[in-house]
């Protein structure tokens, strides 16, 4: 199909998918598991389990009372060993379960396929399956699934652009387990009835496409658009934009303009657990980075640390100087490797001092590169030199808030300005000066 | 502690372009302009040009060590605005006159105002201006190619009435081959329109600049000065008007001055059209042959404000208030 819109702005990122044709492994379970209550966008869960407890694969051990939550199980069988905040990705210290292991992964009695008969029941099952946004966000999908009743809803968006640099997690899935993307998408569409479907996926891989083009002919409701391989492809808005034409207007949500989207794990996801009703306790993640010995897809149990992700991988060929949770372009920094992987991660990378160093700062030369990269129509150096200066209530008239923080500006800049970061100070700012 | 991790905000990836990279590319794409200004006049051009960039260079060094600032020179901004201003300059321009340029250039306009970025207006065309006003005589001497002879009268001067160095060239014209290769009396590095164009492809390619405000600057004075005729409406020779003078150099290299041209698309379009007007308006009405200078000054000084009312809208956004 030919492209229709092109969106503009972004950045000729590099590919590095190294590990294209890696295909996924599957680590030993670790001797313990760390399982934070928050891996999702939205109220944390309660633990359900205390120390000494004793649990099974698939058990659900934490949730929470709040519509926008969603539950937590165990990945392993085992011990709870401790209950109390720990370090948590995002560098915050967040309530865990710490599970010792007893190697035996036996499946938790209660696991089996959900009964669906309606709309509700589908949405009550994804909801108990502790299914968040794979693709990076960790959105509930219960809640991204449901939108208000006076949103029509006539595209479903699958997205399989995958457009950051390194991860090729959704890449495998699309060509290790095509069928059950199509199969979450046929249910998707069915129980909230949505007329068509569109999988988008980047034009750098174009094995994915014709494997899902191949399967998607059994049904005409769905069909795959090749996108330009351009950051940030992936992004919700761009994506929007590209398959539909339509933009999701500043600060409303892709329910706005008719869309919902997807990522292909997390639809896929669906199908498996409409299967087999075990919940989501493992995540298929790209180890990669220049220091990495053996780069390569894993699936990992949810709560495993880096380290052992990393010691599975061959270990370190130097000291990892960064080591990050996601792709280069939007990836979290992490302050330990004793922090464990979450059900949104999709990549762990480590670099060397070279790749991984913060270049200095030089002054800006106004060159305009980051506006034009901007695939948000912002004007990230305005942003940048206010947010400096402290001029907080000007802030709103450069739409700050419209900034998805996808890096480009700071990626283009030849002075190496440290946009998104001020950026990402301004928005904290300008939304607590609403609040008051 | 184990192994310390660093860590920092996000993107964790660069680009490899640097400021350094595209004030060295703004240099390269110079050489023609410099070869060929010192073909046409000679080795006395070489020695202005040399003195101005070390000048330049010095000054930008003492100015940052007296401001007790971080060393930028090596940048390369201030070497861009050095090699800018003597190409700027006339080859038989005093060189005590062309060090005072510099340091103006250098000193007064881009660092006082905070060095590179913060200037209002072109360090090197703000010099110039305040040269050809202080130094008028030195400033408008001009030599004929190939040979070190004072010129009587400019290309544009001899289209001017008012201007004061006529009579004795008011008889002949110079050909559009030679205002093309640049065998005319001007400014060191402003004579050559195939050498200034041979820049801008390069400019073009490795995308340090783009076509717009060149084209739509010189696109502006050509249609203004065929309309607005000396013998009634659409008489012009705006094809003399674009190779004479300076307003391929300006156009090119520096109305696109990062620093003081707008950054968006609709600001870079209204910016290139009034510097076009005002070209113009110097030109065919002002009481000096040339008008380029000031023409691009008066618009670096209102580039703020088109900044201002040329906020694109967002994404997806609707439509701001200026």
């Amino acid at each position: 199909m030919a492209l229709k819109w092109v969106f503009r702005g972004g950045v000729p990122a590099p590919h590095r998918k190294n590990t294209v044709e890696s295909e996924t492994s599957v680590i030993n379970t670790p001797e313990k598991v760390i399982i934070p209550m928050v891996q999702h966008i939205g109220a944390p869960c309660t633990p359900l389990v205390k120390q000494g407890d004793t649990v099974k694969v698939g058990q659900k051990i934490g949730d929470s009372e709040a519509y926008v939550s969603s539950p937590v199980h165990s990945s392993v069988s085992g011990t709870v060993t401790r209950v109390e905040p720990m370090l948590y990705a995002s560098g915050k210290m967040v309530m865990s379960v710490e599970i010792k292991t007893d190697g035996k992964q036996e499946v938790y009695d209660d696991i089996s396929p959900p009964e669906i008969r309606n709309r509700d029941d589908f949405l009550k099952a994804i909801r108990d399956s502790g299914l968040v946004g794979l693709g990076g966000a960790g959105f509930p999908t219960h809640v991204k699934l449901n939108p208000p009743k006076d949103k029509v809803i006539d595209h479903l968006i699958i997205n399989g652009a995958e457009c950051e640099p390194y991860i090729t997690s959704d890449y495998r899935e699309m060509v290790e387990n095509p069928s059950g993307i199509i199969n979450g998408v046929k249910l998707v569409l069915d129980y909230l009835n949505i007329p068509k479907a569109i999988i988008g996926i980047e034009d750098n891989k174009p094995r994915a496409i014709q494997l899902l083009t191949g399967l998607a002919e059994s049904d005409k409701r769905i069909s795959v658009q090749s996108l330009r391989s351009r950051y940030p492809q992936g992004a919700e808005k761009t994506l929007v934009y590209t398959v539909t034409g339509r933009k999701v207007p500043s600060g409303k949500l892709p329910a706005d303009v008719g869309c919902i989207v997807l990522n292909v794990n997390t639809v896929s996801f669906i199908a498996s657990y409409v299967e087999t009703g075990m919940p989501l306790i493992q995540k298929r993640v790209t180890v990669d980075g220049p220091v990495v010995n053996q780069p390569k897809n894993v699936n990992v149990p949810i709560g495993t640390s880096l380290q052992e992700l990393f010691d599975f991988c061959g270990g370190f060929k130097s000291t990892p100087y960064k080591v990050l949770m996601g792709g280069p372009m939007m990836g979290i920094a992490q302050y330990s490797l004793e922090t464990s992987v979450i059900k949104n991660t999709n990549a762990i990378l480590a670099f060397d001092e070279k790749e991984g160093d913060l270049p200095a700062e030089w002054a800006c030369i106004r060159c305009g590169k980051c506006i034009n990269a901007c695939p948000m129509k912002l004007m990230p150096l305005e942003l940048n030199r206010l947010v400096m200066a402290n001029k907080i209530y000007e802030l709103d008239r450069y739409h700050i808030l419209d900034c998805i923080e996808c890096g480009s500006c700071s990626y283009s800049c030849p002075s190496k300005r440290h946009l998104v970061q001020s950026i990402r100070m301004g928005k904290d700012a300008v939304r607590r000066v609403k609040k008051t | 502690m184990e192994n310390r991790l660093f860590v920092c905000s996000s993107p964790h990836l660069r680009d490899s372009v640097t400021t350094q990279r595209i004030m060295l590319d703004v240099i390269i794409a110079l050489l023609p302009a410099t070869a060929a200004g010192i073909l046409f006049f000679g080795l006395r051009s070489a020695l202005v040009i040399i003195v101005t960039v070390a000048a330049s260079v010095l000054t930008e060094y003492l100015m940052r060590k007296g401001l007790k600032r971080e060393q930028t020179i090596s940048d390369l901004s201030a070497v861009v605005t050095g090699l800018l201003l003597a190409l700027n300059l006339p080859p038989s321009i005093p060189v005590w006159v062309a060090i005072v340029g510099a340091v103006i250039a250098t000193g007064l306009i881009k660092q006082l105002f905070g060095g590179l970025g913060q200037n209002f207006m072109n360090p090197a065309l703000g010099a110039r201006v305040i040269l050809v006003v202080a130094w008028a005589r030195q400033m408008t001497t001009w030599t004929e190619p190939f040979i070190d002879a004072v010129a009587s009268a400019t290309p544009l001067s001899l289209l001017d009435a008012s201007a004061t160095a006529t009579p004795l060239g008011a008889n002949y014209w110079y050909s559009y081959l030679d205002l093309f290769l640049g065998k005319i009396p001007g400014c060191i590095g402003e004579t050559s329109a195939l050498a200034i164009l041979l820049g801008f492809v390069y400019l073009l390619f490795r995308r340090v600049i783009t076509w717009h405000i060149p084209v739509i600057y010189t696109g502006t004075v050509a249609v203004l000065t065929w309309i607005l005729g000396p013998e009634g409406l659409f008489t012009g020779d705006p094809l003399y008007h674009v190779l004479a003078g300076g307003l391929l150099m300006g156009a090119v290299f520096m109305a696109t001055d990062y620093v003081t041209c707008p950054m968006t698309r609709k600001g870079i379009v209204i910016y290139a059209i009034g510097c076009g007007l005002l070209t113009v308006l110097f030109r065919l009405y002002g009481n000096m042959p040339e008008g380029v200078s000031f023409a691009i000054i008066l618009m670096n000084i209102v580039t703020p404000l088109i900044d201002r009312y040329t906020i694109p809208v967002a994404f997806g956004g609707e439509k701001g208030v200026g």
